[in-house]
């Protein structure tokens, strides 16, 4: 496997010559530039995105988060996965979450690093999203 | 006595085929759906191909809710200032027996729903199926009907279809599935935009009820993915799709990759001023073939999402057909169980076999590499510019200097792009392999 992300002799010197030509290269218009990154969506609150959506919400939780394993968690993929950001991380290390909002996608289970960290199952029959009809 | 001779849970495209079929063939079934109407949990990437409704409902354009008839479909190529397209369009599509269509899944899915109803099948919304009933309540023995989140909620039958979508928490129970991996998957996040129906006929060059579908690649800020963008009558829907793993690792959320993408000047022109009616995620199960379950346990078969028969490779982005094609094929398979009086695994055998015998498993065995190459890096990243790349360097006049001819544009922008001559043979070879 070394051979083949590190290479020897020849495919080396191929690549190095490679290398050398491509930074050679005249810059033109052809390297496009990057845009600046857009710094802020003013087109829509994130409340008011969610504010779009019909949520019939269930009386208990279908989403359990165990805290004691979130306070030990770094990597934290549920925060920036879901869609409807029900995870928000809390200045002693835990996280807040909400259940009402979501959108049953099971995006933040499947994410999560941290095993039994999120149980996650359907809210009560009837409750939950409705999506719209047109 | 059993309280049916089916119970088939999630009444979407899958289960309400599959449950159309039995009731068709004479049999008591029960279509179970967790949410308040048939659709109301579902949400996709814009297209019905409904090519294989004609023989289960003849001349199913006349009288399905479908929002417009693609008659555009176009493929993107991306980069954060460029983009290459394939624009087809064909008049044929216009007209019956049509080939794709635009339609919200809560209008369709309930259409489809009432189709089973009326053929007889009984229809129970705003109940969860919890989990699986075994004959003599042994792990290991048959199943036998499902516990719903109803009081005295246990119903009966002596075959269950699950057809309860990607997350199918039913066929992970009976053992169908093995360790779910994230990478298999997929999430779906979509804005649906109000404009006026004028305003998106003269922007997209439609009329009439002719509608537009694209399919983007390298739009997800490297994440990944895809995204896509379709016209309903009176709104837009675009949106992406992005690889969950990679999204949980990096920092910008979902709606962030989609308000980048609807700021790109190939489409910011197309949805601007629509304002979000609704925003909506899923999940897909992405990896086809490779993750597609167990299909048949003694008294239960899976179809449609739940067992993982969602088409995404690259071109071919399908999923409600080969929902509704495994729901039918489940569906026959079970009445002649039945009939038979035969539901174990062995005796649903005809339901496998059915699926090796049409699109549904050909296809995903045709195209088992497909979503793996379009996800991988190169894929994602470094084609569509230098794609972009070549269309630029071709269509660009540099004069004084003459044209530089399109092998050495090709060169030039490979040697720049910094790749390996041995890699893109390799991603040629296995594009041929994974598309021929």
């Amino acid at each position: 496997m070394s051979e083949r992300r590190g290479g020897t002799g020849m495919l080396r010197r191929l690549r190095e010559k490679r290398a050398a030509a491509a930074s050679s290269l005249p810059p033109t218009a052809h390297r496009a530039p990057r845009p600046a990154a857009p710094t802020e969506y003013p087109e829509l609150s994130f409340e008011d995105r969610m504010a779009t959506v019909d949520f019939r919400v269930a009386p208990d939780a279908h989403i359990v988060v165990d805290g004691d394993a979130c306070n030990g968690c770094t990597t934290r993929e549920c925060v920036v996965a879901c869609p409807a950001n029900l995870f928000v991380p809390v200045a002693d290390g835990g996280i807040l979450f909400n259940y009402e909002q979501c959108f049953e996608c099971g995006t933040c289970y499947l994410a999560c690093n941290t095993a039994g960290a999120i149980s996650w199952s359907y809210p009560e029959g009837g409750h939950g999203v409705v999506f719209r009809r047109s | 006595m059993p309280d049916f001779d089916a119970i088939v849970v999630g009444a979407g495209p899958a289960g309400s085929s599959a449950a159309l079929v039995l009731a068709r063939a004479g049999r008591k079934v029960c279509l179970v759906e967790r949410g308040p109407f048939p659709g109301s949990k579902n949400m996709y990437g814009g297209v019905v191909y409904g090519r294989i409704l004609d023989t289960l409902v003849p001349k199913w354009w006349e009288e399905a809710p479908i929002q417009r008839w693609v008659t555009r479909r176009a493929t993107m190529i991306m980069t954060d200032t460029q983009a290459l397209t394939i624009d087809y369009r064909t008049d044929a599509w216009a007209m019956p027996p049509h080939n794709g269509a635009t339609a919200y899944r809560p209008d369709f899915d309930s259409w489809l729903a009432d189709k089973a109803v009326a053929a007889g099948a009984t229809l129970v919304c705003d109940t969860v199926a919890k989990g699986l009933l075994r004959e003599g309540d042994r792990p290991d023995g048959a199943i036998v009907g499902v516990r719903t989140d109803r009081p005295d909620g246990d119903l009966t039958a002596p075959l269950v279809i699950a057809c309860d979508g990607v997350n199918s928490f039913l066929a992970k129970e009976a053992g169908l599935y093995g360790a779910v991996d994230p990478a298999n998957y997929t999430v779906g996040v979509k804005e649906t935009l109000a404009l006026p129906r004028e305003v998106i006929e003269q922007r997209f060059n439609v009329r009439d009820r002719d509608g537009v579908d694209y399919e983007i690649l390298g739009c997800t800020q490297g994440v990944p993915g895809g995204g896509f963008l379709y016209t309903n009558l009176d709104t837009v829907a675009v949106g992406v799709v992005l690889k969950v793993p990679a999204l949980a690792k990096q920092s910008l959320r979902p709606e962030e990759i989609i308000a980048r993408l609807k700021a790109h000047s190939a489409i910011a022109p197309l949805v601007e001023g629509g304002e979000v009616k609704e925003y909506s995620a899923h999940l897909i199960p992405e990896a086809g073939y490779d993750m597609i379950p167990e299909l048949a346990a003694d008294g239960m078969l899976v179809a449609g999402d739940a067992a993982a028969l969602c088409l995404a490779a690259g071109i071919w982005l399908e999923g409600v057909n080969f929902a509704i094609g495994s729901g039918i094929a489940a569906g026959e398979a079970a009445a002649e169980a039945l009939d038979r009086g035969d539901v174990s695994a062995a005796g649903l055998a005809g339901y496998r076999a059915r699926l090796e015998g049409n699109f549904v498993m050909q296809d995903h065995k045709k195209l088992r590499q497909a979503a793996h190459v379009i996800m991988g890096e190169r894929n994602q990243l470094h084609y569509p510019r230098i794609a972009c790349n070549i269309a630029e360097g071709m269509f660009q006049v540099e004069n004084p200097q003459p044209k530089p001819g399109l092998r050495r544009i090709v060169q030039r922008e490979v040697r720049r792009s910094g790749l390996r001559i041995r890699d893109l043979a390799r991603d040629a070879r296995d594009a041929v392999r994974s598309f021929g």
